[in-house]
């Protein structure tokens, strides 16, 4: 087990040289550091240089610049298997040609284990996964619920493994079977306490994997906390509209005479708030979560008139889709509200859950 | 009938019943008959197939195919492999390497088999004067080790590309992930290839093969051009074997010889697949 440290990491596929255009690079100026026996996620979009990152810390990737600690230690210049940095990768990896057993087996029989201490390990290993009764069957015939298994039983079978890296594991596995192997990832870091790494694009998985999530946008760490922060306290409106379902409502604004001033309705706020934002500007984004919206039928004091355009109905809850001439927000509400699509309804926005940005940064 | 279907399956019998069984039931029709020519023919029950089977001309040819078809897998195949291995994944070398490959499989067996005559005819080959050189005196229509040899090589030229080219289409199929996931198991190179590389290549493998096998196995232009199936009959593969009984009219024996031909052919090709199917494929289930 182990704290892995990234420090000023960039990466440019580009040349072998350093490029000058920041544009070149795929990840930069990354610092970050994983505490050991931590279950984390790395979440960002599709193409935002999570791989990269993960590549880098696994040793599959020199980095351009930068260096990578693992406990301490430097091994930017260390292969994959002297980091001990264990990978499950996107598609389940087996060795078809070898039975579950010799699978499992293969990482510590290529360190010349004793056999006798490999039979313990695995089955040790096997039990933790639930494929104790399968360990003499082929592989050929398993699901990639249970390979995505293998792969993992394969990085914590050794003891010395310092972190597994997970890259969206769950991407190829059937949805009946997703559920089952997410809790058994979450199971197994719970009861190995190994520090690992989950990367995904899905904030679903992100947030109920991970105690500690790292978001990536563009090749830049944009936040780092916990699913609690970054739901309430969202570091910029990306990181807002990119945690949560739906995402929060962004709407622009500015300051005017102590008021908010929309495209179309205006919002009169508190004193504290008032100088907060005048300190910085005019301009802002004001950003709510839709769960956060207070939604009534009839007229109320400080709330606004919308339509509701769209309802989506999923059944736990329902997500409804307001327009106003100019505006539109989304609001979730509970299941038991009986309202229609056309209906007219009165939002208010409860001053205490209202986040705003200026200048794309999180001040309140 | 019950299913329309069926009669969509008319014109490909058709063609297949010109193409294949009418001739097949022609050459079942005199393996079993004494036939020569002007005479009638007479019903002779397995009686060629005795003889056939008797024949030490025949017995020599079968082993001397035999070891050729089983010497051109044993170079031809992990030649192949080493060379799609060594190929460039992308960039414009692979090209260059691809139009390289392809070159010999455009030749026609014949042309190969007039190259092979000029490269080595006594006196004016380029090969037989090479070889002068070290002393060696080379000659395809004197000496049967020099013959056997030419048509080895000749064969290993233009068909080792054939495997090489499969070989480096199922490479290009086999995901990074599966190598770097071996290198994080801590897995050495030959492991790599062992339970990767070769596993993944099952199944080109396996096409590799069988197509090398059968095609070995009829070589028939290459050694009809160089000497004849000579020098003695140091050349004389089974199909030559069989074209020259057909030839002389013994249509009886050749039909008998042909069908034999045939069944070996089948039976190693069903070998080599159950093989190569089955092996190392989980041991215990």
């Amino acid at each position: 087990m182990a704290r892995i440290e990234l420090e000023s990491i960039s990466h440019s596929y580009d040349s072998l040289s350093k490029p000058e255009d920041e544009r070149e690079y795929a990840v930069s100026g990354l610092d970050i550091s994983w505490a050991d026996g931590s279950a984390n996620a790395l979440l960002g979009p599709s193409g935002c240089g999570k791989t990269t990152i993960l590549n880098i810390i696994s040793g599959l990737l020199y980095p351009t610049a930068g260096r990578v600690r693992v406990n301490g230690n430097d091994v930017t210049g260390l292969a994959p298997r002297e980091r001990k940095i264990a990978q499950v990768f996107q598609f389940p990896v087996v060795y078809d040609s070898m039975n579950v057993f010799d699978n499992l087996a293969f990482p510590l029989r290529n360190q010349k284990t004793p056999e006798k201490t490999v039979k313990t390990k695995v089955e040790e290993t096997a039990e933790i996964l639930g494929l104790a009764d399968r360990l003499k069957s082929r592989t050929t015939g398993l699901n990639a619920a249970d390979k995505q298994k293998i792969s993992l039983g394969r990085s914590i079978v050794r003891e010395d493994t310092a972190a597994v890296l997970l890259d969206e594991p769950l991407t190829v596995i059937d949805p009946k079977f997703k559920g089952e192997l997410r809790r058994k990832l979450r199971e197994v870091q719970n009861r190995l306490k190994k520090t690992m790494i989950y990367v995904t694009h899905d904030q679903h998985e992100a947030l109920t994997f991970a105690d500690n999530v790292t978001i990536v946008k563009d090749g830049r760490l944009i936040q780092k906390g916990s699913p609690e922060e970054l739901h309430a306290q969202p570091a910029t409106p990306f990181i807002g509209y990119f945690i949560g379902s739906p995402g929060m409502n962004l709407l622009d604004c500015s300051l005017d005479d102590g008021r908010l001033q929309f495209a179309d309705f205006a919002l009169p706020i508190g004193q504290d708030m008032q100088k907060k934002m005048a300190s910085y500007g005019k301009d802002f984004k004001f950003g709510i979560r839709p769960e956060f919206l207070d939604v009534a039928a009839e007229e109320k004091n400080r709330a606004v008139e919308f339509t509701v355009a769209v309802i989506e109905d999923t059944g736990a809850y329902k997500v409804l889709t307001c327009d106003r001439r100019n505006s539109r927000i989304k609001a979730r509400v509970s299941e038991s509200i009986s309202i229609r699509e056309g209906d007219r309804v009165w939002l208010s926005f409860p001053e205490d859950k209202v986040n705003l940005f200026y200048n794309e940064q999180r001040i309140i | 009938m019950k299913n329309r279907g069926w009669l969509f399956l008319i014109p490909a019998l058709a063609i297949l019943s010109i193409s294949a069984f009418i001739p097949l039931m022609t050459v079942i029709n005199y393996s079993l008959h004494y036939i020569f020519a002007g005479s009638s023919p007479t019903f002779v029950g397995f009686d060629n197939y005795i003889e056939v089977l008797r024949d030490p001309a025949f017995q020599g040819a079968l082993i001397r195919q035999l070891f050729f078809s089983m010497g051109i897998l044993a170079v031809e195949v992990p030649l192949g492999i080493c060379i799609a291995l060594s190929m460039p994944r992308r960039g414009p070398a692979v090209a260059l390497c691809l139009v390289l490959l392809g070159i010999p499989l455009l030749i026609p067996f014949n042309v190969v088999g007039i190259i092979a005559r000029v490269l080595t005819q006594s006196s004016v080959g380029l090969i037989p004067e090479f070889l002068a050189l070290f002393n060696y005196d080379f000659n395809v229509s004197k000496y049967p080790v020099d013959a056997f040899a030419t048509i080895f090589l000749l064969d290993v030229w233009h068909w080792t590309p054939l495997v090489a080219l499969l070989c480096y289409a199922g490479l290009q199929a086999i995901p990074d992930a599966f190598y770097q996931a071996a290198r994080i198991d801590g897995a050495s190179s030959w492991k790599m290839f062992r339970y990767v590389t070769l596993p993944k290549l099952r199944s080109v493998l396996i096409i590799g093969v069988l197509l090398r096998f059968m095609d070995s196995f009829k070589i028939y232009a290459e050694p009809l051009l160089l000497t004849g199936g000579g020098p003695g009959d140091a050349t004389t593969f089974l199909s030559l074997h069989v074209a020259r009984k057909a030839e002389s009219y013994q249509l009886g024996y050749a039909g008998a010889s042909s069908f034999i031909y045939l069944f070996i052919v089948i039976v190693f090709s069903y070998i080599f697949f159950q093989l190569m199917t089955n092996i190392g494929k989980g041991e215990n289930q």
